[in-house]
């Protein structure tokens, strides 16, 4: 018997435009001992299946038909009360973001005893030992100390260890762990898993790991389902949905994960989610508007070149000078970017990889160091005319398609500011037509500049991003994380845009991410950034073959596998 | 064409549909201030015309006619013989006007510096954001009782009954700015940080630029929400103060100088001098208020349940 | 934590010396008390003295000097209409408002908590949208027209409360009190209900969405998925998350009881300091104006200073915190 069984599951949100059903007709076990890998890309309904097991789904969601059975008893009928002895003391859930998990005003000791003695007949010293117990066996150090002190003084990674000895402390059965490690860096997110993959051996627990992640799956689970609009598309072993997928969709969905083991020219077309319609076959650049810039030859040398650039953010002021505290954002790296290559920056949150793409641009103002741009001086220009005319070369696409586009301005409106304010057309017809041309060329058709931003998915919005950063007839394109926020589908077709644009209109990119295959995918060199510092700078197979410095060795280390 | 095509397809539009409140206290409210705006029209009596007033109409009963000159008002008379009902058109006009002006006039100061203020950061902010603290240690009621006795203090004696108004504008405008300062610094700060900011400022755009086509119209919803708060707000502001006798003068009295002389009858009898203001003024600040508070929900889509 | 301490004490002073300053530079411009105390049958003899014996021909700085010190020594001038000190008229009044605004806070502070917490709790029901709807009228209505409403009622109508005064007062030598008599009792109750009234609903509402905003936070969430009773999920975890920011917005609206309590004197004939507040504006008596507005500085922010301290106890988040 499985320890738990979802048969024919419907979850329907009754809503202002009828019923939506987010997953539909879905049935799946779960053995003790094992973890389930569920998969799909954003509004797959892969969070409401568990949230529907923890009879926890947000009004006026509800559960319709079907019915969940944990060791053979069935649970989804249970009254409010009978749900609450279930939850927390059979099944434990974690969550996503461990910032916002715990409880800020009260100590970790507080959340643990009071979990605790809400389930066991045990006394308070009891618990408080069982507490202690239990941050030891999920690697906090110094436990019994570490257990008096309050969330924000523990870092994101022991927090979610923490978390987890929540969610195991009164041992319960199965656990539901949705999207643990979307919230960590590359070296924390490893660790997490592992102690996911620890604990359910050890007390042969059943795990349902909840992920939009290709290559935590692979590293992580025993079997997966993949999930597609509410329904179940495949569920097997974890080897053969990774090897040998059987339905169109996941072998679409695999096709579209960057390989971290070996360079691809472009991603297979995806028969998947929206249309991806591009222009770029028939292009012509010196009779194009693009064409007609200012030099577009590609000379041999260095575009960019940085030296010694240095970057501090005060955070704490004050009136003595020696009192002020700052965050040193880059500490003195230099590097050169040469003109058609695309340069990557790699590193883990914090290690200043942004920092450098808004230094580069203007948007924050260099504490110290040289930047040279085809010849003109970033730092030290100060005559105006002269420095727009830098900036209009130099243009970034950005992390997030949601805040990068102003929505109170029409699609039209956001492509044609650019030329306005550069005044590179002649008048208002000539600025529509390039508008239209510009929206074609991104794959999006000219019809889309009378809509507003919030008509437009993710990664069209990412196009809309894309055609607003050529209108300046730029040379020189920063990616900023730019599909991070995108299902990894779309993540295909934007990076497969990226790498067209670049070759037709002969761009240089620097590509700057955290995601390890998409660099290798991407860049034809890249740098590895750590604590704001560039630890390594070097061709891009090199880097992956043979890493040099150790941190990077770390980092490729920890990357997940997923090999095709 | 677009603009009211888009109106009426809007999430906005949908939920004021849907909400029955809203509809009703729409209805009230614009009900009221045509009835203030067409006074002239409507109102049966002139009450400031000494011509057509009768001393012997005084105290007259609503709908009862009067007993000597048989003459019948509909919401009776008061000590004067004026008609209650055209002294609350006449002086709902004033109370809409200083409410309306009174919050223009708090809301473009409040725009403009809290604007600055999160545009600039630095020492601009520190000293503004200070004042407004400063400011908001003290209810606006005081505040504005304090501009009115200081700046009538200014006035000269024989100017002082035709600037109250103004007056009274002013202080009730500059005790409100603090709320949409801070508002509109906060929404501005929130912006400020997103990435379009960001994009305009790569492709050129200059400081006014950004500060007005990107980020002011990204911060007008919060706006719209305080400012029809603020009416209420203001509305009662001008008629505490009016009662306390602070306020509009005895020539041009408004719904707060009305119930201020209506309650000096409480005890004697006569009701309805003091209840037909009353109840206007509740109205029209309940029917303000619920529409605010309507707005607010709607507006602010992850407070639906 | 010590120099934060400091830093709030610094800034307290200051509010409290730009508002002094601000007070008395704006009173002394404003009105000639001299025409108020003398009124039509003067000489102008008689207006020269009155204005060399009340300082008035001194020159601004020397009188703003006059003022400060005499303030820090418990001297604001004197009254220019009853021709006594001025803080003593003040401090005579003083216990009248004060008693009123205690009262009605405690209301305000009770009740709006406790229906704040039952409407974020129960967000559907009959009890709680009578709440959520006479709140709104509550914010809608002026205070004077509650006041005259409850006068109408209880005074008019019933007979069974008095309209105005404060009944019969025992004196304590320091303070003189009316909550140990019957009378007394009895004439508080109106005023209170009155002033206490808008702070309610307005404490009631922030703790309302202040607590429909924690309720919504994932700690709650995955607190509720640990299988916690509703009640400690409620109680122990939202409640008080909730109360923290609650209480710097509550702390200030109880501040602004004691000026508020202008309207409530005013309608009610309440012999405190906001009665004497108002009549002094009629009568443009600067002194006494002065006076009222550095007490009401010192009260507000002697409560802020209370609240920024109570926050800092309250929050581990803002204690000094190390090792990660």
């Amino acid at each position: 018997m499985a320890l738990l069984d979802i048969k024919n599951m419907r979850v329907e949100f009754p809503g202002r435009h009828g019923v939506f059903t987010s997953v539909n007709d879905v049935s799946l076990y779960v053995n003790e001992g094992e973890i389930l890998g569920l998969v799909g890309e954003s509004g797959a309904g892969k969070s409401t299946i568990g949230n529907a097991v923890m009879g926890l789904l947000q009004a006026p969601g509800r559960m319709s038909e079907g019915e969940v059975r944990l060791n053979g008893e069935r649970i989804d009928q249970l009254s409010e009360i009978d749900m609450r002895s279930i939850r927390g003391k059979r099944i434990g859930m974690i969550f996503q973001d461990p910032m916002t998990s715990l409880n800020p005003i009260e100590t970790i000791e507080f959340q643990l005893v009071e979990t605790i003695l809400a389930h066991l007949d045990v006394s308070m010293s009891e618990a408080r030992k069982r507490a202690v117990e239990l941050l030891e066996q999920v690697g906090i150090p110094e436990a019994s100390v570490r257990i008096k002190q309050y969330p924000h003084q523990f870092s994101g990674g022991m927090r979610q260890r923490v978390v987890i000895a929540l969610a195991l402390c009164v041992e319960p059965e199965l656990i539901i762990a949705d999207e643990p490690t979307t919230a960590l860096d590359v070296t924390i997110q490893a660790q997490i898993l592992q102690l996911i993959k620890d604990m359910c051996k050890s007390r042969k627990l059943g795990v349902i790991l909840v992920t939009h992640d290709m290559g935590v799956i692979a590293e992580t689970a025993d079997r997966v389902a993949v999930m597609y609009r509410g329904r179940l598309i495949e569920l097997g072993d974890t080897s053969q949905i990774m090897n040998a997928p059987k339905e169109a969709y996941t072998q679409s969905l695999i096709a579209a994960v960057p390989p971290s083991n070996k360079k691809i020219d472009r991603f297979p077309k995806v028969a998947i989610a929206e249309s991806d319609g591009s222009a770029l076959q028939d292009f012509d650049l010196q009779s194009h508007w693009l064409g007609r810039g200012s030099a577009y030859e590609t000379s041999s040398g260095s575009l960019l070149e940085v030296r010694s650039l240095r970057k501090q953010f005060l955070i704490k002021g004050a009136i003595r000078p020696s009192n002020r505290k700052y965050l040193d954002a880059i500490k003195d790296i230099s590097f050169d970017v040469k003109a058609g290559e695309t340069f990557g920056l790699v590193g883990e949150s914090g290690s200043g990889k942004s920092t450098v793409a808004r230094v580069i641009t203007g948007i924050y103002p260099a504490t110290g160091g040289e930047m040279e741009f085809d010849g003109h001086d970033l730092i030290n220009t100060k005559n105006a005319k002269e420095k727009q005319q830098v900036r209009q070369d130099i243009q970034m696409v950005f992390q997030d398609p949601y805040s990068s586009l102003n929505g109170r301005m029409k699609i039209g409106a956001i492509v044609a500011e650019p030329m306005f304010v550069n005044k590179l057309a002649e008048n208002g017809k000539e600025r529509r037509e390039i508008v239209a041309d510009l929206l074609e060329l991104v794959g999006l058709g000219k019809d889309a500049a009378r809509k507003y931003p919030h008509e437009f998915s993710g990664g069209q919005r990412q196009r809309i991003s894309i055609a607003r950063a050529l209108a300046t007839r730029p040379r020189f394109l920063i990616c900023d994380e730019p599909t991070s926020a995108l299902d990894v589908s779309i993540q295909a077709q934007i990076l497969n845009l990226l790498k067209d644009l670049q070759d037709q209109l002969k761009l240089t990119l620097l590509f700057i991410s955290h995601d390890l295959p998409v660099i290798r995918q991407m860049c034809d060199r890249v740098g590895v950034m750590r604590f704001g510092d560039l630890v390594e700078v070097s061709e891009t197979e090199a880097l992956f073959e043979h890493p040099q410095h150790s941190y990077t060795q770390t980092l490729i280390g920890r990357m997940p596998r997923f090999a095709k | 064409m677009d603009m009211v095509k888009r109106a009426f397809e809007s999430d906005l539009f949908w939920s004021f549909r849907h909400s029955p409140v809203a509809i009703i206290s729409f209805v009230v409210a614009v009900t009221l201030i045509l009835a203030a705006v067409f006074a002239p029209l409507l109102a049966p009596y002139n009450p400031f015309d000494p011509g057509s007033l009768n001393l012997m109409n005084g105290f007259s009963q609503p709908m009862v006619p009067n007993a000597l000159t048989g003459d019948s008002f509909l919401m009776g008379a008061d000590d004067q013989g004026r008609d209650v009902f055209s002294t609350i058109l006449y002086g709902m006009r004033i109370s809409l006007f200083v409410g309306f002006a009174a919050v223009i006039f708090a809301l473009v100061i409040g725009i403009i510096l809290g604007l600055t203020s999160a545009y600039a950061g630095g020492r601009v902010e520190a000293i503004i954001m200070r004042i407004a603290d400063v400011q908001l240690t003290f209810p606006s009621i005081l505040v504005a009782m304090l501009v009115f006795g200081i700046a009538k203090g200014f006035t000269p004696v024989h100017l002082r009954d035709q600037m109250a108004i103004w007056v009274l504008i002013v202080s009730i405008g500059l005790s409100d700015w603090v709320q949409f300062a801070r508002v509109v610094r906060g929404a501005a700060l929130v912006e400020k940080k997103k990435e379009y900011v960001e994009a305009a400022i790569l492709i050129g755009r200059g400081p006014l630029g950004i500060v007005f086509r990107h980020i002011l119209p990204n911060v007008l919803s919060p706006v719209l929400v305080i400012a029809t708060i603020s009416l209420a707000l203001a509305i009662i502001a001008e008629a505490t103060l009016s009662f306390l006798g602070v306020g509009a003068p005895p020539t041009e009295p408004s719904l707060g100088t009305l119930i201020r002389i209506g309650q000096g009858y409480l005890f004697s009898g006569e009701w309805w001098i003091l209840f037909f203001p009353a109840m206007t003024l509740l109205m029209l600040a309940l029917s303000v208020n619920l529409l605010g508070d309507w707005l607010r929900d709607a507006l602010n889509p992850k407070l639906d349940d | 934590m010590i120099s934060h301490i400091l830093k709030r004490a610094f800034q307290s002073v200051l509010v409290l010396f730009v508002t002094g300053l601000v007070a008395f530079a704006m009173f002394r411009f404003v009105g000639d008390p001299v025409e108020n105390m003398l009124g039509q049958e003067r000489t102008e003899a008689e207006v020269e003295r009155l204005r060399e014996q009340l300082g008035l021909n001194d020159p601004f700085l020397v009188q703003y000097w006059d003022f400060i010190s005499g303030a820090l020594r418990g001297d604001m001038g004197v009254s220019f209409r009853q021709g006594r000190p001025a803080l003593e008229i003040i401090l005579e009044r003083l216990p009248a408002t004060l008693e009123l605004a205690l009262v009605s806070a405690l209301l305000a502070m009770t009740f709006g908590i406790l229906f704040g917490i039952f409407t974020a709790i129960r967000r559907k029901g009959v009890m709680t949208n009578f709440i959520l709807t006479s709140s709104l009228v509550g914010v809608s209505l002026p205070t004077f027209l509650i006041g005259i409403f409850l006068i109408y009622v209880f005074s008019v109508e019933l007979k069974v409360l008095p309209s105005f005064g404060r009944g019969d007062v025992i004196d304590l030598g320091w303070w003189d009190t009316g909550l140990l008599t019957w009378t007394g009792i009895q004439s508080l109750i109106l005023p209170a209900i009155t002033l206490g009234l808008y702070q309610m609903t307005l404490i009631m509402r922030l703790v309302r969405s202040e607590m429909s905003e924690v309720l919504r936070q994932d700690y709650i969430r995955f607190a509720r998925a640990r299988g916690l009773p509703e009640k400690a999920i409620n109680f122990r975890h939202a409640v008080k998350n909730t109360l923290i920011p609650v209480i710097t917005v509550a702390g200030l609206q109880i501040g602004s009881i004691i000026a508020f309590s202008i309207i409530t004197e005013t309608v009610f004939q309440w012999p405190g300091v906001g009665l004497l507040f108002i009549d002094s504006i009629q009568f443009v008596d600067i002194p006494v104006m002065a006076s009222y507005l550095m007490l009401i500085s010192v009260m507000f922010v002697g409560i802020n200073f209370l609240v920024d301290m109570a926050y800092l106890a309250i929050d581990p988040r803002l204690r000094e915190s190390k090792g990660h």
